[in-house]
């Protein structure tokens, strides 16, 4: 039998409270799977599994706060014999405790069932109610029912669902997270900042011809051009993509760049685009656009916030020439791309009006230095030069 | 136990054409009429259907119409009578057999449920028993303990039956040919208080299906699943709840075997409370099962625990006022639907 723990989603996630579940016991799940949702200071993050096999139980129940590395269920492996025990779930009532035992990934067998919760008082829930209530997320805890003897119905699961906000951003939550997550990087990576200002008429005129044959929901933005060029830089210069833990540089061989993606309403989140280096331009744009919609919605996947390996981030047309980043950790380099302008530009000896582009790059000086930091930002900018082979 | 196949189900008649008041019993004996018309194997046979006119006049008149070879006089042996018409049933005619009520039943049940409701299993589907069996059933008029049972219930307990309880003027009027066709026996309850029931009946009404429930009144607020004399009863107490708030759907089950399971989950899912009331005395009774299959099936949707009315589990009385007290009332339905529905 093996735990699936409710994940770190971030080098300071403590706790995450379990939203919904997506799968049920019985289901077949394998890697990659979505199974559940869970809340965290980013949002709502959908969370997948990473062994194969049945959902043998739950032991969490949707409404309930607990911190990384408690198991949230139990997935047995084919062949393997369900589970007798059945002990109580985690309520939606309290913050459980730390699980005696750390957070390994170890399988193991049925594990000692939770210290967690004293039994609720029996409070008569309708198996409507019971069942809306997982669905939503509701804390039966603190409904209150109006059926015959205090029973909760699902008039009151609903009544109780409603003022709540949809599983998704707490802006408060957020800024916290990001004040957590900047002012760590600040206080252990010393960044060192290069900027370099490139030519991009090319970019600009191969994206207009390219786009003029296409409907406008196929039309590429310079942004995965962007984007493209720094995943294929990035892996010749792989010091730039990785994480950097327990005081080494662990460099990573695929490359998830997080792309960094503002929020209506304040905040922003870089969530991953996978193996960003080998998709083509146009499945790069399908990704960005898939990613961004599904963020703003307030639903992005565990592995696409915990797993990102590089950052780009743009300011777009309406931002400014040029934004230094602040490294998001575990990662050692954040790329950045300001408003592109039109400046007299020296081309073959002679003025032209061109479009230019300002890369920035911010690096972790205990991983990289400047000199191959340049190398690194100079190629991303040669690689625009030729829009048609990235 | 039943053929492998079934003719389809006849296609409804169109709405709108005209109409005229009729009754529940006019409906049943043009029904006969119909079938004995339309198809020279069929005949009716019974006590005192012919020169008495049938013990609830239904069959009032046809012996006069049809002569002795249609319109059947029997002996008092419902045994005798029912294992005839179980045999010329297999031979090839097609009898409608009437029993006066349910409660005489019971000295036919040899017949009914070691002979008819098995010989298709027992063959090995080398013979059927396209048989009709027409009874009376229910309390109400006052006839006592003798003739005033529901036992619909317990044949709806026999495989190889197919058990229909026509409540409304179509249905009377419609299921009898639908019922001649099945090449299994079929056994038709009606109600004794529905055969002075009026109302406005399309005078081209043909034969209606005998496999689906009907919602007689549609609701959200909670499912009033029912049949047969019960019915108007709780389309009466259903009034009564709108009146207070309540928007109860009512559930016509038409046919108690094999129930239309898929109807009743729908409703209920859709209403998330359930009242059967079933005249069946409560303890093993239809509503039993149908409440089982509601916990089995849809249990998830269920926001209040399931009720039924039933009648009192006594012997149905003579006296007036005791007979009352011992059945489905409207103003029990409406007591156990607003319990449900958290407003007793």
């Amino acid at each position: 039998m093996i735990s699936f723990r409710m994940p770190s989603l971030g080098a300071d996630m403590e706790a995450g409270t379990l939203v919904e579940w997506l799968a049920k016991p019985g289901d077949k799940v394998k890697r990659g799977d979505i199974v559940a949702v869970v809340e965290t200071q980013k949002g709502a993050i959908e969370i997948e599994v990473f062994d194969t096999g049945v959902l043998d139980r739950l032991l969490v129940e949707p409404g309930a706060k607990v911190p990384v590395g408690v198991p949230l269920a139990l997935i047995r492996a084919e062949g393997e014999a369900p589970s007798l025990a059945a002990p109580a779930p985690i309520g939606g009532t309290a913050v459980a405790a730390a699980p005696a035992q750390g957070p390994a990934p170890t399988p193991i067998k049925p594990p000692a069932p939770a210290p967690f919760l004293p039994a609720e008082p029996h409070v008569r829930i309708s198996p409507a109610a019971r069942r809306v209530a997982a669905e939503r997320g509701v804390d039966l805890a603190r409904v209150t029912g109006t059926g015959p003897g205090g029973a909760i119905q699902l008039a009151d699961v609903e009544t109780a669902a409603s003022p709540a906000r949809p599983a998704g951003f707490d802006f408060t939550q957020m800024r916290a997270a990001i004040a957590a997550a900047m002012a760590r990087s600040k206080r252990e990576i010393p960044h060192y900042y290069l900027s370099d200002a490139v030519d991009l008429q090319p970019a600009a005129d191969w994206l207009a011809r390219t786009n003029a044959e296409r409907p406008p929901e196929r039309r590429l933005l310079m942004g995965a051009l962007f984007a493209k060029a720094t995943a294929l830089a990035a892996r010749a210069y792989p010091e730039f993509n990785g994480h950097f833990a327990e005081g080494a540089f662990r460099p990573s061989a695929a490359i998830h760049l997080g792309v960094a993606i503002a929020i209506r309403g304040g905040g922003l989140v870089a969530p991953a685009v996978h193996d960003a280096a080998d998709l083509s331009l146009d499945d790069l744009m399908a990704a960005m656009r898939d990613l961004i919609g599904r963020v703003r919605g307030g639903r992005f996947r565990s592995s696409e916030i915990a797993d990102p390996t590089l950052t780009v981030s743009s300011l777009g047309d309406r931002g400014v020439e040029a934004l230094f980043g602040v490294i998001y950790p575990p990662q050692v380099a954040i790329v950045g791309f300001g408003k592109a302008v039109v400046r007299p530009w020296a081309v073959d000896g002679t003025l032209a009006a061109r479009m230019i582009v300002t890369i920035t790059l911010a690096a972790d000086h205990r991983v990289s230095d400047g000199h191959r930091g340049a190398l690194f930002l100079a190629d991303i900018g040669r690689r625009l030069q030729q829009p048609e082979a990235l | 136990m039943t053929a492998p196949e079934r003719p389809p189900p006849p296609s409804p008649a169109p709405a709108g054409g005209p109409a005229h008041e009729t009754t529940y019993r006019e409906a049943v004996r043009q029904a006969i009429r119909d079938a004995i018309l339309r198809d020279q194997r069929v005949f009716l046979m019974g006590e005192d259907v012919g020169r008495y006119g049938g013990c609830y006049a239904v069959s009032k008149g046809l012996l006069d119409e049809f002569g002795p070879d249609r319109i059947r006089d029997t002996p008092l042996s419902e045994a005798g009578f029912t294992g005839a018409g179980l045999g010329a049933a297999m031979a090839g005619v097609r009898p409608i057999v009437e029993i006066m009520t349910v409660n005489f039943s019971l000295l036919a049940l040899d017949q009914i449920l070691n002979n008819a409701a098995t010989i298709r299993h027992m063959s090995g589907n080398q013979f059927g028993c396209p048989l009709v069996i027409r009874m009376a059933t229910g309390a109400g008029r006052q006839l006592a303990a003798q003739h005033s049972h529901s036992l619909e219930g317990w044949y709806a307990h026999v495989p190889g039956l197919r058990v229909l309880t026509p409540a409304t003027l179509e249905d009377a009027r419609g299921m009898l040919w639908t019922a001649l066709q099945d090449p299994d026996p079929v056994l038709i309850f009606e109600h004794v208080m529905l055969y002075n029931r009026t109302g406005l009946l399309a005078d081209d009404a043909g034969p209606v299906d005998i496999d689906k429930a009907a919602v007689r009144r549609v609701g959200k607020d909670v499912s009033l699943i029912t049949y047969g004399g019960s019915l108007w009863k709780t389309l009466e107490a259903a009034e009564t709840l709108a009146r207070e708030g309540i928007e109860a759907e009512v559930l016509d089950l038409r046919v108690l075997r094999p129930l239309d399971e898929a109807a009743i989950l729908a409703s209920v899912t859709k209403t998330r409370r359930a009242v059967i009331v079933d005249e069946g005395w409560r303890s093993g009774s239809l509503a039993a099962e149908i409440g089982m299959r509601i916990a089995e099936k849809a249990f998830y949707e269920l926001d209040a625990p399931l009720a039924r009315v039933c009648s009192e589990e006594v012997p149905i009385p003579y006296a007036r006022h005791l007979e009352e007290a011992a059945l489905p009332q409207p103003a029990k339905i409406v007591s156990a639907a607003k319990s449900v529905c958290g407003r007793a």
